[in-house]
């Protein structure tokens, strides 16, 4: 049976893609910065996983106006980082699991999520920029990876609490899934950022940290919180975080089935760092316990 | 019955919900056509010739030709589409934000290396932070992405 044995939350910021391609990471002002993700490198090495399903939003590379999906599971066998208007990053192609991704398509969408099925996509810094924080500069990703595409990008986005019974419903679905996998859930995005008009840098760190205690110890709670309060006080952007809530959901603590609530989770590190070019850099991992 | 717009009372931020995508679709598709790199070249060759190739409106020409990127946004352009034109014009995230500030690359800059804008005063229209609209523009740049 797979299962999942931890979960990741980072923000996918492109300039840090930028500054790892251009070997800028020993500079003085991104030093800070990939400092806090050291610790994340050698838990991957320590505790690499089969498949990591990865929850990030495709910010207009893949799907144009033509078509906006809420939720898209990628079901290919492969998928290649995308030209976003500078050139692709030279990263690796990354590797999908069809099959996983095909039994958690059927599973979820037999739980009331509609997603939408894709088996062909470019994957953006969204995707690549969370692998390369963990896994640093590889010739290859250490396992295949499913992407999970969020809409975050034209209004509505998902709701919180969307996301967060979404998490659950993937947890079942991974758990019914015949093969022994260990399978980690990224939560990707944020912390808070405004990139568009007058009020373009708005940071809220505060705000960022306070979300990402209540997102270890009262994710139910946090899952209520309205769209309004994300764009007030963490930028237009900062509502990327939804999607945290959906790989908290999938954790061992969380369900809908009291026969089904395990232990909290352990928290592993926890980072914060302003600025990352407009943005606040935040970063969790939180390991399930046996 | 009109939709429920929660999100209109915050200063200097346009949501781009269901209204600006339909005005903005042109735009922001012209934008995806720059993620091909012949298409940038093309772009950057003759941008005039390029747009009209477009059905969109002239306003949405004039911005992208200015490079205003809050033109763009106030005329159904999102900043994620915008931002392959800003990557056409090889100007970085961080530039394209700050040039919708008034404040020059190195204001912006400093601003955001001192922890950011603040949220204090800027979460609703009426109140005094910088992000108001009697406090434009902040800085001293030209408030467009080109010089």
């Amino acid at each position: 049976m797979a299962k999942i044995t931890a979960s990741v939350y980072t923000s996918h910021v492109p300039a840090i893609g930028v500054a790892l391609d251009l070997k800028k990471d020993h500079e003085p002002y991104w030093q800070p910065v990939f400092k806090g993700y050291e610790k994340s490198k050698q838990w991957m090495k320590d505790n690499k996983p089969d498949v990591i399903f990865l929850v990030y939003n495709d910010h207009a590379t893949a799907f144009s106006l033509e078509m906006i999906p809420t939720f898209a599971i990628g079901c290919a066998e492969s998928f290649t980082p995308a030209d976003e208007g500078y050139g692709a990053r030279p990263v690796p192609v990354v590797q999908g699991h069809p099959e996983l991704a095909a039994h958690i398509a059927q599973s979820v969408i037999q739980q009331d999520f509609d997603l939408t099925i894709v088996n062909k996509m470019d994957v953006d810094h969204g995707l690549t920029v969370p692998l390369s924080l963990m896994c640093g500069d590889v010739k290859e990703w250490p396992c295949p990876v499913i992407p999970f595409a969020v809409n975050v990008v034209q209004y509505p986005v998902p709701s919180g609490q969307r996301c967060f019974n979404l998490g659950k419903a993937l947890r079942k679905a991974i758990e019914s899934f015949d093969k022994d996998l260990n399978v980690q859930i990224w939560g990707t995005g944020g912390m808070s950022h405004q990139l568009q008009g007058a009020r373009a840098g708005l940071i809220n760190l505060d705000w960022d940290k306070a979300f990402v205690e209540r997102m270890v110890k009262n994710p139910a709670e946090l899952a209520t919180l309205p769209h309004i309060d994300y764009v007030r006080e963490a930028g237009s952007e900062g509502i990327e975080l939804v999607m945290w809530l959906i790989a908290r959901g999938a954790m061992a603590d969380v369900s809908d089935d009291l026969a089904k609530i395990g232990k909290a989770p352990k928290e592993i590190h926890r980072f914060h760092h302003v600025p990352a070019s407009n943005t606040s850099v935040g970063h969790l991992i939180l390991e399930n316990q046996n | 019955m009109s939709l429920h717009k929660p999100y209109l009372d915050i200063p200097g931020t346009t949501i781009f919900d269901a209204e600006q995508s339909r005005k903005g679709f042109h735009l922001n598709q012209f934008c995806m056509s720059l993620m091909k790199a012949e298409n940038r070249e093309r772009f950057k060759a003759n941008q005039r010739a390029y747009l009209d190739e477009w059905p969109m409106s002239e306003d949405q020409k004039q911005a992208v030709l200015t490079a205003d990127l809050n033109r763009a946004i106030a005329l159904g352009g999102n900043i994620y589409f915008l931002a392959k034109l800003g990557a056409t014009h090889g100007k970085s995230f961080q530039q394209m934000a700050g040039s919708m500030t008034g404040m020059t690359e190195i204001e912006y800059r400093d601003m955001m290396i001192a922890g950011g804008r603040s949220a204090k005063g800027n979460r609703v229209i009426g109140e005094s932070g910088d992000a108001q609209v009697n406090r434009q523009p902040q800085g001293h740049g030209t408030g467009k992405l080109l010089d």
